[in-house]
C-alpha cells in the first residue's frame, strides 16, 4: 500500500463531486415567497459525497488516531482510563435521548430523577452538601466556583477581589479568576512540591477571597498539611477551592468535605469514566457547602411529592450558566458508572491508580528520576536523566519516540515548576502486562537516547506524518478550505 | 469493577514498590481523614445497571413535539451514530500529541471550514460549549477589542442566552446591558440607531430572532457600523442554507446553536457551540484552533495553533479558560454537513421552512394568524387564550406538546406560543398538530 492509500490527507471537499450525495430528505417544492434581501447570495461550499464515501473517509481518519481502547494513554492529569460500553448503550436510549430541555416537566422525569440522585451520590462521594450538575467542562466549573465565592461575599458586603493560585496548578485556574473578575494571586511552591505555609500565610489578606488548590496537586503528591491550609484560609475569611481533576487518586478512599474544603469542581469525564471525544463533551460538576448553596446556578433540580421539578426562582443565585442544562448525556454515562460502583468499589479505583503510579516511578527512577522523592499519589512527574540531557535529549523526544513504539505521549512539560516534566498517570483500568510493557520501552528509549540520540531527536518515525512546523502553523494561519 | 489487575499482580507490583501494603503508599493523607463511612448503595452488575437505565429512560414521556427555541428535534442519520463511536474517536483526547491524532486534527480543520463556509465568515474555532456560552465569549471579545463598556442587544432575542452573556459578566458592574425594543416581532431599527453612543462595544442580534422571525441582519450592521459599533449575530446553521449569512451582512463575529445539525436533544445536551468571526479578529477568538501546515518532509499535516491565547499558556492573561470543549460533537456535525452536502442542506432547509409555512396556513384556516406578518424560517409565534394551560391539556389529552410560551419575554407574550417544525414531521402530524389547538383553543374550559 502506497502512502497515499494508507495516510490519505485529502479533505472532503477535495474528494467532493458534484451530483453526489449521502443523505435525502423528503423532496420539496423551491419555492417561497422569503423576500431576496433576507437570502443568501452566494452557496457555501460543503462537500459532496455518496453515504460510502463519507463512511471511508471518516473510517480511515479514525485509523489515525491514538485513543484509549487502542492504545496505553499515560496522559497526566486526563485521567484517561477505559469508558465503559455500557454507558453508551445506556446513555442513548431513546427515552433520554429524546427529550427536549424545554418540554414539560412531567415528560423528563426519568432524566430529572437521574440528575437528582446523582447530585445526592456526589455529595455523599465528596462529603460535601450540595451540587450543579451544569457545568460542562472542568474549567465551566472553575468559573462557576468562582462564581458562587464572589457572590457569598458580596452578599457579606465584603469586598475581597484577590485569589492565591499556587504556581503548579492548571493553566484553567488563574484564566477562570481573570474571567471571574478576579486578581491572581500567585504563590511559589516549597522544595517538595507542596503549599510552602509561610508563604501562604504572607500572601493572605483581608483581600484574600479564595485559596485554589488542586488536589492531590499536579505532582501527584498529596498536601499533607491540609488541616492547616484550611484553618489559615478560614480564620481569614477565606474559601478554600478544590480542583478535582485529580479525584482519581482520592475516590473512595476520603472525602475533600472531610478536610474542610468549601467548593470543588469534579471532572466526570476523568474520574467517572466518560469518553474524551477527543477534547470534548466534559461535565465539570460543582459541589460546595451548606453554607454556599443559595449561590449555585439556576435552576433548580426539586423533589416534590409527585415527582421531580425545576426552579428558576432563587434570589442568590450566581445566574444561568449555560442555556439548556448541561450536557446531560455525558451525566447519563457517569451516571451508569456511578451506579455499577459501591463504596468497596470505589475504594479500588484510588488504590489501583495510586498502586500503577507508584510502580512505574519506582521501576523508572533509574532512568527517569522523579521530581519528588517519595510515593506518588494517582500520578508522577519524572525528568530526563542526567545522563540523557547531556545528550541533548529533550522530553519532546521521548514523547515522541514513545509514539513510535505504539504508546500515547504522558502529558509534558507541565507542571511548569519542573524542568522538562514528563506527568504519567497509568490510571486504575490498565494492566500490569501493558505497564511493565510500557516501562520497558521507557528503558529502551533511555538507552537510545544514550545510544543513538538522533533516533529521538528525529522521531517520529512511524507516525502518518513526522514533526509538524507549529512555527509556519501560527506565522501563516491556514484554518480552513 | 473495571479493574484489570488481579490481587496477585497488585501484590507484586506493592512488593516491588517496596511496601508491605497500599497503606504505606498514602501516608501522605492525614489518617483521619482515610476510609470514611460511605452511605452509598451497593454496587450494580451491568444487566441490573441496564435495566435500571431503562427503567429511568422510560419515565421520560415522548409527545408528538413541535417545541424549538433555540434546539430542534432532529433526525440523525445512522452513519453519524455509527462513526462517532469508533473508539479512536470516541475514547482519544485533546490533539496534544500532533502525530498521533492526525485524524481528529483534520475532521477539525474540516469542521472550521464547514462552519466559516456555512456562516459566510473568515474564521472558525474548534468548538464552544454551547450557543450561549459561544455567545458570551463573542460578546466578551468585542468588550475587550473596543475597550467599551455597553452591550446593546435585541429584545427578541432567546432571553436564556443572554441570562449567560450576563452570568459571564457577573460581578463586572461596570458592564451596561441595554435592550433594543421590538417593532412588529423585529428589531426596532429606528430604537436601535438611537441607542447606539460612543460608549456601545457591541450589537447583537438573532436571526432567526426567538419568535421564529427573520431579521435584517444587513440593516442592523449598517446601522451598527455607521457608529463604529462591533457586531455579533446568534444564528441558526440550517436557516443558513437560504438565509443571508452574517459574513454577507458584515458581522464581526457569528455564534450559533450546533445543535440544529443533526445532534439528538438529550435534555440540555451535549450541544454545539458555533464561533466565527472576522479574520481581524482572530486573535481574540478563544477556544482551541486547528491549522493546516507541513511535516519535516514537507508532507501536508494538521496541528492545533496560535495557541499562545490560551489559558495553558496565557494563564491568568489567557481571553477565556476554554479547555476542553465538544469536540465529538463537532465531529458529528462535520459527518452531518458531509453527508448533506450543499444540497442536501438546502433541501433540509428548505423542508423546514415549508413544513412550516403549511402549519401557518393550517392555523389561519382555523382562525388563528402568525403574530406578526413577517417571514419566518422554521419556527413563528402565534397568540391563543391561556397559552401555558392550552399546552399542558394539548399535552395531557392528545399527547402533543405544541411548543414553548413565550412568556419569559414579558407580559406582551404572555400567551404567545412558538412552535418549530423540522424534517420529523410530516403534514398529517401537523394537521393533528392544528386541529388540537383548534379543539382547544374554543372549549369551554379554555375560556375559564
Amino acid at each position: 500500500m502506497n502512502d497515499i492509500q494508507k495516510f490519505d490527507t485529502r479533505l472532503s471537499v477535495e474528494k467532493s463531486k458534484d451530483g453526489k450525495r449521502g443523505v435525502h430528505f423528503k423532496r420539496t417544492i423551491d419555492d417561497h415567497s422569503i423576500d431576496s434581501k433576507y437570502l443568501r447570495k452566494t452557496e457555501p461550499k460543503l462537500p459532496q459525497m455518496s453515504e460510502f464515501d463519507a463512511v471511508r473517509h471518516f473510517t480511515k481518519l479514525s485509523k489515525m488516531n491514538f485513543s484509549v481502547d487502542t492504545h496505553f494513554y499515560p496522559l497526566g492529569s486526563c485521567t484517561m482510563k477505559y469508558n465503559p460500553k455500557i454507558n453508551e448503550e445506556t446513555s442513548s436510549m431513546t427515552g433520554f435521548a429524546s427529550v427536549h430541555p424545554l418540554a414539560l416537566t412531567e415528560c423528563a422525569q426519568g432524566t430529572l430523577e437521574i440528575i437528582y440522585d446523582m447530585k445526592t451520590r456526589l455529595c455523599e462521594l465528596c462529603g460535601m452538601d450540595d451540587a450543579t450538575l451544569w457545568p460542562v467542562a472542568g474549567a465551566h466549573g472553575e468559573f462557576t466556583g468562582v462564581l458562587v465565592a464572589k457572590k457569598h461575599f458580596e452578599v457579606k458586603g465584603e469586598l475581597r477581589d484577590e485569589i492565591i493560585v499556587p504556581d503548579s496548578a492548571h493553566g484553567t485556574n488563574p484564566a477562570t479568576v481573570t474571567m471571574a473578575g478576579f486578581k491572581t494571586i500567585n504563590i511559589k511552591s516549597g522544595a517538595d512540591g507542596r503549599i510552602d505555609l509561610n508563604v501562604l500565610k504572607q500572601n493572605l489578606n483581608s483581600k484574600t477571597a479564595v485559596l485554589m488548590l488542586t488536589l492531590p496537586n499536579t505532582l501527584g503528591i498529596f498536601e499533607t498539611h491540609i488541616e492547616d491550609i484550611i484553618k489559615l484560609c478560614h480564620d481569614n475569611g477565606t474559601l478554600v477551592y478544590m480542583d478535582g481533576a485529580n479525584m482519581n487518586a482520592l475516590i473512595g478512599l476520603v472525602k475533600p468535605g472531610d478536610f474542610g474544603v468549601d467548593i470543588m469542581h469534579l471532572n466526570l469525564h476523568k474520574t467517572f469514566s466518560t469518553p474524551h471525544g477527543g477534547g470534548g463533551p466534559g461535565s465539570g460538576a460543582i459541589l460546595v457547602k451548606k453554607h454556599l448553596s443559595d449561590y449555585l446556578p439556576v435552576p433548580i433540580v426539586v423533589k416534590k411529592e409527585g415527582g421531580f421539578s425545576v426552579e428558576e426562582n432563587r434570589p442568590n443565585t450566581i445566574g444561568r450558566i449555560k442555556a439548556f442544562f448541561t450536557n446531560t448525556a455525558v451525566l447519563l454515562r457517569a451516571y451508569t458508572y456511578m451506579i455499577m460502583h459501591g463504596p468497596k468499589e470505589f475504594k479500588e479505583i484510588s488504590e489501583n491508580a495510586i498502586i500503577n503510579a507508584n510502580y512505574i516511578k519506582s521501576k523508572l527512577n533509574k532512568y527517569y528520576p522523579a521530581y519528588a522523592n517519595e510515593f506518588c499519589m494517582h500520578e508522577c512527574v519524572l525528568t530526563p536523566s542526567k545522563e540523557l540531557e547531556e545528550k541533548g535529549i529533550k522530553t519532546l523526544d521521548i514523547a515522541k519516540r514513545l509514539l513510535d513504539y505504539g504508546f500515547h505521549a504522558p502529558t509534558v512539560y507541565f507542571p511548569l515548576i519542573v524542568h522538562e516534566a514528563i506527568m504519567i498517570e497509568p490510571t486504575e483500568t490498565e494492566n500490569k502486562d501493558t505497564i511493565d510493557a510500557f516501562i520497558e520501552t521507557m528503558i529502551k528509549i533511555y538507552e537510545e537516547g544514550i545510544n543513538n540520540p538522533e533516533t529521538l531527536k528525529n522521531a517520529p518515525h512511524t507516525m502518518p506524518v513526522k514533526r509538524l512546523d507549529e512555527v509556519k502553523a501560527a506565522r501563516e494561519p491556514n484554518l480552513r478550505w | 469493577m473495571f479493574i484489570s489487575n488481579t490481587e496477585e499482580e497488585k501484590k507484586e507490583m506493592l512488593k516491588m514498590i517496596g511496601v508491605k501494603s497500599f497503606e504505606e503508599l498514602v501516608k501522605q493523607v492525614p489518617s483521619k481523614f482515610l476510609n470514611p463511612k460511605f452511605n452509598l448503595p451497593d454496587g450494580l452488575n451491568e444487566i441490573e445497571a441496564y435495566k435500571k437505565m431503562k427503567d429511568l429512560s422510560e419515565k421520560n414521556n415522548a409527545l408528538l413535539s413541535f417545541v424549538g427555541g433555540g434546539v430542534y428535534e432532529r433526525y440523525t442519520p445512522a452513519v453519524v451514530k455509527h462513526i462517532t463511536q469508533r473508539t479512536e474517536f470516541l475514547t482519544a483526547y485533546t490533539p496534544y500529541q500532533a502525530e498521533a491524532s492526525q485524524g481528529i486534527l483534520q475532521t477539525i480543520y474540516e469542521y472550521q471550514s464547514l462552519m466559516s463556509e456555512l456562516y459566510g465568515m473568515d474564521y472558525s474555532n474548534a468548538s464552544m460549549y454551547d450557543g450561549s456560552t459561544a455567545l458570551a465569549e463573542a460578546v466578551k471579545a468585542c468588550v475587550r477589542i473596543s475597550g467599551k463598556t455597553k452591550i446593546i442587544y435585541s429584545s427578541i432575542i432567546n432571553p436564556k442566552y443572554m441570562d449567560v452573556v450576563k452570568t459571564y459578566f457577573a460581578g463586572n458592574k461596570e458592564y451596561e446591558f441595554v435592550s433594543v425594543p421590538h417593532k412588529n416581532g423585529s428589531v426596532d431599527l429606528d430604537k436601535f440607531n438611537q441607542l447606539l453612543d460612543d460608549k456601545t462595544a457591541c450589537a447583537v442580534v438573532s436571526n432567526p430572532n426567538y419568535l421564529g422571525f427573520i431579521e435584517d441582519i444587513e440593516e442592523f450592521n449598517k446601522i451598527a457600523k455607521s457608529k463604529n459599533v462591533l457586531t455579533v449575530c446568534m444564528a441558526d446553521p440550517v436557516s443558513l442554507a437560504i438565509l443571508k449569512t452574517p459574513g454577507e451582512a458584515g458581522f464581526d463575529f457569528a455564534v450559533g446553536e450546533g445543535q440544529s445539525l443533526g445532534l439528538p436533544l438529550s435534555y440540555g445536551g451535549p450541544y454545539l457551540g458555533i464561533f466565527t468571526c472576522k479574520k481581524q479578529h482572530l486573535r481574540q477568538m478563544p477556544g482551541r484552533i486547528c491549522g493546516m501546515t507541513v511535516d519535516k518532509d514537507g508532507k501536508r499535516g494538521f496541528t492545533l495553533t496560535l495557541q499562545a491565547r490560551e489559558q495553558h499558556i496565557r494563564r491568568e492573561k489567557a481571553p477565556s479558560n476554554i479547555c476542553s470543549n465538544q469536540a465529538l460533537c463537532a465531529l458529528s456535525v462535520t459527518i452531518y454537513l458531509t453527508l448533506l452536502g450543499k444540497e442536501g442542506l438546502k433541501e433540509l432547509a428548505l423542508l423546514n421552512h415549508n413544513l412550516a409555512v403549511y402549519a401557518s396556513k393550517k392555523l389561519f384556516e382555523a382562525g388563528i394568524k402568525t403574530k406578526y406578518d413577517k417571514p419566518f424560517f422554521n419556527e413563528f409565534a402565534f397568540d391563543v387564550e391561556n397559552a401555558e394551560s392550552l399546552r399542558k391539556n394539548i399535552a395531557c389529552s392528545k399527547k402533543i406538546d405544541i411548543g414553548i410560551t413565550a412568556s419569559e419575554l414579558g407580559e406582551e407574550f404572555k400567551n404567545t406560543v412558538i412552535s418549530a417544525f423540522t424534517e420529523t414531521k410530516n403534514e398529517k402530524e401537523i394537521d393533528l398538530y392544528v386541529s388540537a389547538i383548534k379543539e382547544y383553543s374554543k372549549s369551554p374550559a379554555m375560556k375559564k
